[in-house]
């Protein structure tokens, strides 16, 4: 079902945990769905110091939480930005089709988690927090 | 690290007994005549078939002639369902179920519903039990089927199975149960609880996958699902699978025989993992009626964490169980079930379901509770819910 990379972030995720002096912060999903991803950045000068993640969800969930933290890690912010879904699932030598969805909140995560930080300096961003179709009830 | 493989999802399937499989084997290669056929080698099969009719109508109290072998527990629902309401369409269309069906159940209704016909699901109390007023309730002049699961498959609620029998007598509506989840487990017999129509499915206890009966009672009449031979009165065409339903028959011989030994030994088992596990993990959700419950069946909600993650640990760690959680089923909505007993969306995703079998021991249970705790206590950690 999984592929090992996933299975990996999985079981050994990197920089979980709420960081110290984090700077900003982004929270998508809801409980309703299954997941909620926290992105803390601690960043300095424009450039993502520090990253470290808080996922409520499932084994994908945390796996993708896990591999986009590293892939932002001691970037600038403005390439962090560009950090899309098809990145986190390439990265993770690809994702089940059901779980597609796990990729895009990282990537809205990382972005909400930004946009605090652009906020704070008067920059307005849009994001997408809502999880779109996820909740067919 | 857990090596012993340890299998706690007995509610999912079980393993086939090894005197079960024996008694099976023969019809494989030695015995394989068909049954229709007139020589010997096929009259030797449809006494054998014959034979384990009788075994399983001994076991359901009930008549040799009222039992049928279908392919499964699902085609035994959607035959029950489909065929009652095709024959007695004249009569009405309305059908009584319950809001915690399986979907074998749940998916026919909806299905019937597209068909023309009206389904009322009752909504179960908060214990995970129907109330036989509220069933009642439900009743109209155009009801011609009530169908209520006699235990649920993921939180092991036992349902007044003889009282809605009762009911569905006095007002003369045609009744049906799910037994799958319990047969092999409680004793079952079909004049006293008042049943019309009782679906089983072998491989819930130690028998073969792809073996199910029905039990349809003496003067009701039901439509066919499959059209064909004349096979099985020609109530349901398609030569008969011999090696399943001697499979069938024994497998359900031997768990009626031992039903009481195994029942006190898989309830010693739950009953110690519920008082390890709500000792030794804090906020623990235990969901369903703890009284009328399968003996070797628990369901909890762990808060804050969700149920697939659960699932790749323990199985990590050698140790298969199931959980009501939305990834584990291909959909994205948790179980049906748990929200039917009001369970908020993030509490019932953290479930977790152990159906402790007879080839489970202490030890087992003492191994799952230490990798339960750990795997709990991490996931936790990384959930932005918990705040400890």
């Amino acid at each position: 079902m999984y592929t090992e990379k996933v299975m990996d972030h999985f079981s050994h995720p990197r920089n979980v945990g709420e960081l110290k002096n984090y700077n900003a912060v982004g929270e998508v999903g809801n409980a309703k769905c299954g997941d909620i991803m926290r992105i803390y950045l601690r960043i300095e000068d424009d450039i993502i110091k520090d990253v470290s993640f808080k996922t409520f969800g499932c084994g994908a969930a945390i796996a993708t939480s896990s591999i986009a933290t590293e892939l932002i890690k001691n970037k600038h912010v403005d390439v962090a930005l560009e950090l899309t879904n098809k990145a986190v699932i390439e990265a993770l030598d690809g994702l089940p089709p059901a779980k597609i969805h796990c990729s895009v909140l990282a990537e809205e995560a990382v972005k909400e988690a930004i946009a605090d930080y652009k906020k704070k300096q008067g920059i307005i961003i849009e994001t997408h927090s809502q999880c779109d179709d996820c909740c067919r009830d | 690290m857990n090596s012993k493989k340890i299998y706690l999802d007995h509610g999912a399937t079980t393993k086939v007994n090894d005197e079960v499989l024996k008694e099976m084997i023969p019809w494989f290669s030695e015995n394989y005549g068909n049954p229709s056929s007139i020589y010997s080698l096929g009259r030797k099969s449809k006494d054998a078939i014959e034979n384990a009719r009788q075994i399983v109508a001994d076991a359901l109290h009930s008549k040799q002639s009222e039992i049928y072998f279908t392919s499964c527990g699902t085609e035994s629902n959607n035959w029950a369902l489909k065929g009652i309401c095709y024959a007695y369409k004249k009569k009405g269309n309305h059908i009584i179920s319950t809001n915690i069906e399986h979907h074998a159940v749940l998916n026919t209704l909806k299905y019937l519903e597209k068909q023309g016909f009206e389904v009322t699901y009752v909504p179960v109390e908060k214990n995970g039990i129907v109330s036989v007023e509220k069933i009642k309730k439900a009743i109209r002049k155009d009801t011609i089927l009530i169908s209520v699961m006699y235990a649920n498959n993921e939180i092991g609620t036992i349902q007044p199975i003889k009282e809605i029998g009762e009911l569905a007598k006095e007002f003369d509506i045609l009744f049906h149960t799910d037994a799958i989840q319990v047969a092999g487990t409680i004793d079952i017999d079909v004049s006293d609880l008042n049943v019309d129509l009782l679906s089983i499915s072998a491989h819930k206890f130690y028998g073969p996958k792809g073996v199910g009966a029905l039990f349809v009672r003496r003067g009701v009449r039901i439509d066919n699902l499959l059209h064909g031979g004349a096979q099985e009165k020609t109530r349901r065409a398609a030569t008969e699978n011999i090696a399943n339903i001697v499979g069938l028959a024994k497998a359900l011989q031997m768990a009626v025989k031992n039903l009481e030994k195994y029942n006190k030994h898989i309830k010693k088992l739950r009953d110690l993992a519920i008082k390890l596990i709500m000792e030794q993990i804090p906020e623990t959700i235990i969901n369903g009626d703890m009284n009328n419950r399968l003996p070797g069946n628990i369901n909890f909600s762990f808060r804050y964490i969700e149920g697939e993650g659960l699932l790749l640990f323990l199985d990590m760690n050698q140790i298969f169980a199931s959980s009501g959680s939305a990834c584990t089923s291909g959909s994205l909505d948790p179980s049906h079930v748990l929200l039917a007993i009001g369970l908020p969306h993030e509490i019932a995703h953290g479930s977790l379901r152990l159906t402790f079998g007879w080839d489970n021991n202490e030890e087992d249970v003492y191994i799952v509770v230490n990798e339960l705790k750990e795997i709990v206590k991490r996931l936790r950690e990384m959930s932005p819910l918990y705040n400890k």
